[in-house]
């Protein structure tokens, strides 16, 4: 089954992947080639089969709730790309 | 006998005697990264100044008596597990100046029992791959054949632990990249049962896949190593409060009443499969029945389907863990006008190929319209396949298989097709699907002088199981006692 171009450059957008042509192209040949033969997972009959989304018996692990002590504020901001008033600064998230 | 070519039980006797110091290892193994590292690469980063720190403060440990399971023993990282203050990029340039603020969980473990930590290795990146081709920094060369991959995705590990550039190593396996790697570089690989290991400070890649591995030169190491590891952690709430056991003591030589499995359906591709691999596999198995194994054929119906269960659902929980390299808090930001743009930028120039590729293909089974027909479908596959292993387990006490399909390939052979590449995890996948544990032992090489490794594989929990049938047959045999040459390649 093939992709079209279209859809290729909607998963793109909803990932946030800038793809230049080249890759939109590369991307919708492999991602077709890929997904058909994905297609054999259909032959099987799963009607009355539960989904597995995790091995584990565990569900909803809590832990009492108890402040830690936090990592400083300087630590968490070492790594940021652009940092202003303690706060990591990103380009405007509201127009105005 | 160089100090490097050390195991880690070796050292551990040598220390504690006062017949060798921590500094003088720790030294030898430095000077071997020195010696060899320029051809196999398996190195991102090395801290020899902290290494030989926590050497000296060892040696002072040693000479109060302290008898940690691992005093002076140094060994390497997977670079997708944080190390605090020094680089972690899990291969990445989307994270190439990340500097975590804390270690992970298995770290600390590490050096609570007084490792030294040597460096982080070279990994395909965000651990997608099966060559360590993918990362986003330069290829690792094997150390038995420089121009072959030593497999992925914990291929520097691997590598490093083939070539005593460490004396073992943590890698990280999702659908193998820890036990494939192993069997390429002739080394130990473990992949314990989901659950068994933290996962906090692992950098996520398939949260219900991922587990902590270890590489070692021998099945002694593994155990040592998974010892000091394993265990819950209040910090992972998908690790397990099961008490650990002492798999060292787990390891016995022989294996009277105990049943293992072949199956059939792993041997049915002989397209897909190196006829050498499969007669060393089918002679290691003779072996097992020598020292009073039980060897019977069992089925796992459902094997055809693991490869593309597993790249659907790796990818579409990859896709999630994946959305939080936008540029804000760390790693690369590529400004791009707005924030949006800058996400799109960030992330469009920050990933590789293959971590793109599987993004969008994660987005994709997740996205409206194709939910049920990809990845919920998916998970209802993978509730056979674990339905296969539990059946299978019912008859069997343990599983023996092939590691992978053929010897380490040339680089550059496989990565024109993505899909070629994916078909040489076909035998380890469906044991991160059912979340059980397995590890991969060398059995013989190939005519090219190429490692191949088995799959001893055991139902969750089961790894003195596991460990005990590992230990059996590598005593049994001499593989485990093989060095590369460095130097030679043909």
């Amino acid at each position: 089954m093939k992709l079209s171009c279209e859809e290729v450059k909607h998963i793109a957008m909803l990932a946030r992947l800038a793809l230049d042509e080249q890759e939109l192209l590369l991307y919708q040949e492999q991602l077709s080639s890929i997904l058909e033969y994905f297609g054999r997972l259909q032959a099987l009959d799963t009607e009355a089969i539960p989904p597995t989304a995790t091995v584990l018996p565990v569900r909803s692990v809590m832990r009492d709730d108890e402040p830690e002590a936090p990592f400083p504020q300087t630590e968490i901001l070492a790594n940021a790309p652009s940092a202003d008033a303690g706060c990591f600064s990103v380009p405007a998230v509201l127009e105005t | 006998m160089k100090l490097y070519s050390l195991t880690i039980h070796e050292a551990r006797t040598l220390l504690s005697r006062g017949s060798i110091s921590a500094v003088e290892l720790t030294e030898a193994v430095l000077e071997r990264i020195l010696e060899v590292d320029n051809s196999i690469r398996a190195y991102l980063t090395l801290t020899p100044e902290e290494a030989l720190e926590q050497a000296r403060c060892a040696d002072a440990r040693l000479a109060g008596g302290d008898a940690a399971p691992l005093l002076g023993i140094p060994l390497a990282i997977k670079d997708v597990l944080c190390t605090a203050g020094i680089p972690t990029t899990a291969g990445s340039r989307i994270l190439e100046d990340f500097i975590p603020p804390y270690d992970a969980t298995v770290v600390a473990r590490l050096k609570a029992a007084g490792a030294i930590i040597l460096g982080k290795t070279n990994t395909d990146e965000f651990a997608m791959g099966s060559s360590t081709e993918n990362s986003a920094f330069f290829v690792t060369s094997n150390p038995w054949n420089l121009e072959r991959v030593p497999g992925g995705s914990s291929g520097g590990s691997a590598a490093a632990v083939a070539a005593d550039e460490c004396l073992g190593a943590l890698g990280s396996d999702t659908g193998g990249s820890v036990r494939q790697p192993a069997a390429f570089c002739g080394v130990v690989g473990f992949k314990p049962t989901y659950g068994r290991v933290s996962r906090y400070g692992l950098i996520a890649f398939a949260s219900s896949l991922d587990q902590v591995g270890v590489l070692t030169k021998d099945v002694t190491d593994a155990a040592i190593l998974l010892q000091v590891i394993a265990g819950h952690d209040p910090r992972d709430s998908t690790s397990v409060k099961l008490p650990v056991p002492d798999y060292v003591e787990a390891l016995v030589g022989d294996l009277r009443g105990v049943r293992v499995g072949v199956p059939k359906e792993y041997f049915a591709a002989p397209e897909v499969m190196q006829p050498e691999v499969e007669a060393a596999v089918r002679t290691a198995v003779d072996v097992l029945a020598t020292l009073g194994a039980g060897v019977r054929e069992i089925s796992l119906p459902h094997t055809e389907y693991a490869l593309p269960v597993y790249y659907l659902i790796a990818p579409a929980e990859a896709s999630a863990n994946l959305a939080r390299y936008d540029g804000v808090r760390y790693g690369l930001r590529v400004e791009g006008g707005g924030l949006i743009e800058t996400y799109n930028a960030t992330r469009g120039q920050g990933f590789g190929p293959e971590v793109k590729r599987r993004i969008m293909l994660g987005t994709y089974a997740l996205s409206a319209g194709y939910y049920d027909a990809y990845y919920l479908k998916a998970q209802k596959v993978r509730t056979l396949i674990k339905s296969d292993f539990d059946a299978a387990f019912r008859e069997v006490d343990v599983i023996v298989a092939p590691t992978s399909p053929t010897t380490a390939f040339r680089i550059g052979e496989k990565v024109a097709d993505p899909l070629q590449m994916y078909l040489s995890d076909i035998f380890t996948l469906s044991m991160n699907l059912a979340g059980i544990c397995g590890v991969s032992i060398p059995c013989g090489f190939d005519a090219h002088g190429l490692p191949i490794g088995m799959q001893v594989i055991g139902q969750a929990f089961e790894e003195e199981r596991v460990l005990r049938v590992a230990y059996a047959y590598e005593q049994a045999t001499e593989w485990h006692l093989h060095r590369p040459v460095l130097g030679t390649g043909t």
